[in-house]
């Protein structure tokens, strides 16, 4: 087991709105080892890019950590110096974005760009810069890097500049990469490139890597950990294998199931009824109940628990203590399969 | 880039044939007889029709504008009905007059509307953006004959520390130096304005850029990130503005002059088109005319060096 990189306790990230301060994030605890991938999972909306942006500070001018904790290597980095901050970003925590067509500066340099990071953090003069930036283009597969330094984002494809941007990422050796939807803007075919890239280059650098995505397949990819979130707040984690083939909260079998299968000819997609429900909206009880199809009294009224199912598996859901004392065991794989008959039932009684 | 500068003249050319064709037109058809200014009220009947032939005012249109084109190209603009001073040496005289209160108030109208937007942008939303955003709407309103008149009778009659209008010294000495101040402030203020409002929706709009964002995540300063990030691009429409903008302020040198007695081109259009001066209307408009076409081909090149996507066949 590999030291903790990322600790993430009891996350709470407010924004100041008209109506009042609005909970993005909702007591969210997680944590990412080095030389691992955790990807958190949800719908638009749910929270993921906030918590990334809380963990790197670079929450925008109205939001704000409101509570709990962000340790980085055992030290608190929530509450650091703005200029802490800074120097902390790019160093330590990485980040690359979704849109490589705006995420670059369409009037610099693919050169200036990255020399700035080489440059900050690691005190290099203009042409040592160049020097190991070149290096750096190389190392995430762009050909001609000599020509590219020269060259304005707009000459390079998507694909290339997402290469450029993990390039940038990289330059300043971070121990931990943030990489919120990288591959959403592109091909499919250069999408599984970068996805080889990332995984390739946090074996070879060990470096921790907390993957957002909405793509249970790009998951399926890259992921050694998965979150799952639903407004706000966390709902499921577990280690990838045990999240497909065990997935407990029926929103993250709702997630799976909105994924094609193409192996199988009798697969139907089952989307999730319903749309992730605002912000400020108050919901009694589980966050999840509205849109459930196996929703009971007990989900309308009470806040579920996380339980611990073994395994780094754990989930907040009434349904899995249920199913526990229904049962009588600990955990059931074929418990769906009952439930999905009376389900319209109940979402008629509602 | 010589290409660009090469197409940008043969359009200047071609531009230059439609605008004398139309004020050779306009003047032709409107009402009001040159002869009759020329020859005053005393004159017969027999001198005005003397004075016509004299001129060539009899001949047909196209005979007259023909004429007028290919002395033209000869460099000679013909002569004034009243002074009979050639065109070309009328205008060189009073034309540095204008050029020296057209860059004068561009000055005025880039420094204060860059510095204005800037501040707007950076402190969004606090009493300094108000009080610039509020200034900037009144600067737009203000047509600049009332704020010249406004501005000689506080400055000039009452406080008396700057002079009342003229513009005979060289800038480069004191009094030349406070006899440009009240007219360039005059022309500029409306330019001015225009510029800081496009400056802080830009600046606004680029700070919330995807780049702004990657910049900061790479642990760039936050001068930096205003001023290499965001800067560079949000410079790109007001350098747009500012030419379109020159353009305003040589049409608006005309009143300032007049409110300021300054003998400039535009002081000289107004008069010769009171006293029906074909020539000299013409050969002022077409200078004006080029002047607007030199400075939109001047933008256009700064614009490849500002914006790198921007390229010329």
């Amino acid at each position: 087991m590999k030291e903790t990189l990322l600790e993430v306790n009891n996350l709470v990230t407010e924004f100041r709105t008209k109506e009042g301060p609005v909970q993005a994030v909702r007591d969210v605890t997680f944590s990412v080892r080095k030389g691992e991938t955790l990807c958190i999972v949800g719908e638009s909306g749910c929270g993921k890019s906030i918590t990334s942006l809380s963990v790197i500070g670079l929450l925008p001018e109205n939001g704000r950590i409101a509570n709990g904790e962000v340790r980085y290597k055992g030290e608190a980095i929530h509450n650091l110096s703005a200029e802490k901050k800074r120097l902390m970003r790019g160093s330590e925590i990485s980040m690359i974005f979704q849109e490589p067509m705006t995420a670059l500066n369409p009037v610099l340099t693919v050169g200036y760009q990255l020399r700035e990071p080489l440059m900050i953090h690691h005190g290099m003069s203009k042409q040592q810069a160049t020097t190991r930036g070149i290096e750096l283009l190389n190392q995430v597969g762009i050909p001609y890097p000599e020509k590219r330094m020269n060259q304005y984002p707009h000459e390079l494809s998507g694909g290339m500049r997402q290469r450029v941007m993990i390039a940038i990422a990289l330059a300043g050796d971070p121990g931990l990469l943030i990489a919120d939807e990288p591959t959403t803007a592109l091909d499919v075919t250069i999408q599984a490139q970068i996805l080889d890239l990332i995984n390739e280059l946090k074996d070879r650098l060990d470096m921790g890597v907390m993957f957002i995505t909405h793509d249970m397949g790009v998951v399926a990819e890259v992921a050694d950990r998965v979150m799952v979130m639903y407004a706000g707040q966390k709902i499921e984690e577990g280690p990838v294998e045990e999240i497909f083939d065990r997935p407990k909260h029926p929103y993250t079998r709702g997630l799976l199931g909105s994924v094609p299968n193409v192996d199988d000819p009798t697969f139907e997609l089952h989307p999730i009824p319903g749309t992730l429900p605002s912000l400020t909206e108050q919901i009694q009880g589980c966050r999840f109940h509205p849109r459930c199809l196996f929703a009971m009294d007990r989900c309308r009224q009470q806040v579920p628990p996380e339980d611990d199912l073994g395994n780094g598996h754990y989930v907040s859901c009434w349904l899995t203590r249920e199913e526990a004392v229904s049962d009588g065991v600990g955990t059931n794989d074929e418990g769906t399969a009952t439930r999905s008959e009376d389900a319209p039932l109940k979402v008629a009684q509602r | 880039m010589i290409t660009l500068i090469v197409r940008r003249v043969g359009e200047l050319l071609l531009l230059l044939l439609g605008i004398s064709f139309l004020v050779f037109g306009s003047m032709y058809i409107a009402p009001g007889d040159p002869a009759s200014m020329i020859g005053g009220p005393t004159a017969t009947e027999a001198d005005l029709e003397n004075i016509r032939e004299n001129l060539g005012l009899n001949d047909p249109f196209l005979v007259q504008y023909g004429r007028y084109l290919g002395n033209a190209v000869q460099g000679d603009f013909g002569y004034s009905y009243q002074t009979k001073q050639s065109v070309a040496d009328a205008i060189a005289v009073r034309f540095p007059n204008t050029l020296k209160l057209a860059i004068a108030s561009m000055v005025v109208a880039v420094v204060i509307g860059l510095v204005a937007g800037l501040i707007s942008a950076l402190r969004h939303n606090s009493w300094l953006d108000f009080t610039s955003t509020t200034f900037a709407l009144a600067g737009i309103s203000i047509p600049n004959f009332w704020l010249g008149a406004l501005l000689i009778l506080v400055f000039a009659v009452n406080l008396q520390w700057l002079p009342v209008g003229g513009l005979s010294e060289p800038f480069y000495t004191a009094e030349g130096f406070k006899q440009l101040i009240l007219p360039a402030i005059t022309l500029g203020t409306g330019s001015a304005a225009m510029i800081a409002r496009m400056t802080r929706s830009s600046m606004l709009e680029v700070v919330r850029a995807d780049y702004v964002r990657t910049a900061r995540a790479k642990g760039v300063k936050e001068t930096k990130v205003i001023w290499v990030h965001t800067l560079k691009n949000a410079m790109i429409p007001v350098i747009t503005v500012i030419g379109l903008n020159f353009g305003f302020l040589l049409g608006g040198t005309i009143i300032t002059e007049k409110v300021f007695a300054i003998n400039g081109v535009g002081r000289l259009m107004i008069d010769a088109i009171a006293m029906r001066d074909f020539p000299l209307v013409q050969g002022s408009v077409l200078l004006v005319a080029t002047l607007f076409v030199v400075v939109n081909l001047i933008v256009d090149i700064v614009y490849t060096y500002v914006d790198p996507r921007i390229k010329y066949e």
